[in-house]
């Protein structure tokens, strides 16, 4: 017997064929689209990177409810604070994900939520000083059960 | 529509000190970009913002988006600087409005 498919192979085959049928998705995010909402929140304000802290798992097992933290190094005095947050994602259908306002008495710049994560893909948190000038952080996550689109059983 | 908010906010606190308030909000935070069983798609119903005022000064504010998982937590920081109350507003799709209040004793 030189050349036999067995349960085992048959069932590896059968993996990999529904794995690959499984990826076109519906309502897709656009490529640029991370960059627009950026634009469209920020302005035409330059970002450097650096001061922003994007604190997420490196391994998501379920997007739907992701523990997501920002800090920003500021003193967070009167003169000298972090106005808003901004954190925007790469290939959910909508580029937003959470906008942050810290009054003068917010104390510390640091916001924590669970957010939810359609795909593998890049976040980004962009962090708006009282000065104007924007500092962000980029983080990297590989999800592998993707939230947002899977639809309800019937 | 009835939501159950959880708040952790410290009940005593020394004057100037940085606390830890944590909020917690039951809701679905359905996306708008699923599908029901019958096909079509389910309308979004999402909490849209959410302030944080203390003695009516606004201290901490945020605009969800889709991306926010469902029941929506949120760990913010306040300084304490007298005792009084907080406010915390949550409004949404479909006229979605609930407000809660919690003390803080500053000595």
């Amino acid at each position: 017997m030189r050349f036999s498919i067995t349960r085992r192979d048959a069932l590896i085959l059968g993996g990999i064929a529904v794995a690959g049928a499984a990826s076109p998705r519906p309502a897709a995010a656009v490529p640029g689209q991370m960059e627009a909402a950026i634009r469209k929140t920020i302005g035409d304000a330059k970002v450097q990177k650096g001061k922003v802290t994007l604190d997420l798992p490196p391994l998501v097992e379920n997007g739907n409810s992701v523990p997501m933290t920002v800090t920003v190094a500021s003193p967070m005095t009167e003169n000298d604070r972090v106005k808003a947050i901004h954190v925007f994602n790469e290939k959910n259908p909508q580029a937003n994900v959470i906008s942050v306002q810290f009054g003068p008495r917010a104390g510390k710049a640091e916001v924590a939520t669970r957010i939810r994560l359609a795909d593998t893909q890049k976040i980004t948190a962009i962090a708006v000083m009282s000065d104007g000038t924007c500092w962000s952080d980029t983080q990297d996550v590989v999800v592998t059960l993707a939230a947002c689109l899977e639809d309800l059983q019937p | 529509m009835s939501a159950r908010a959880l708040i952790n906010v410290p009940k005593q606190a020394k004057r100037g000190e940085v606390i830890e308030i944590k909020t917690l909000i039951s809701h679905q935070m359905e996306t708008g970009f699923r599908h029901g069983t019958n096909g079509r798609m389910i309308p979004r119903d999402i909490i849209t913002t959410f302030t944080a005022k203390y003695e009516g000064e606004e201290v901490f504010s945020t605009t969800f988006f889709p991306a926010i998982a469902a029941n929506p937590f949120v760990t913010f920081y306040a300084v304490a600087d007298k005792t009084g109350t907080f406010t915390f507003t949550w409004e949404g799709d479909n006229g979605f409005s609930v407000t809660e209040e919690a003390k803080i004793v500053v000595a």
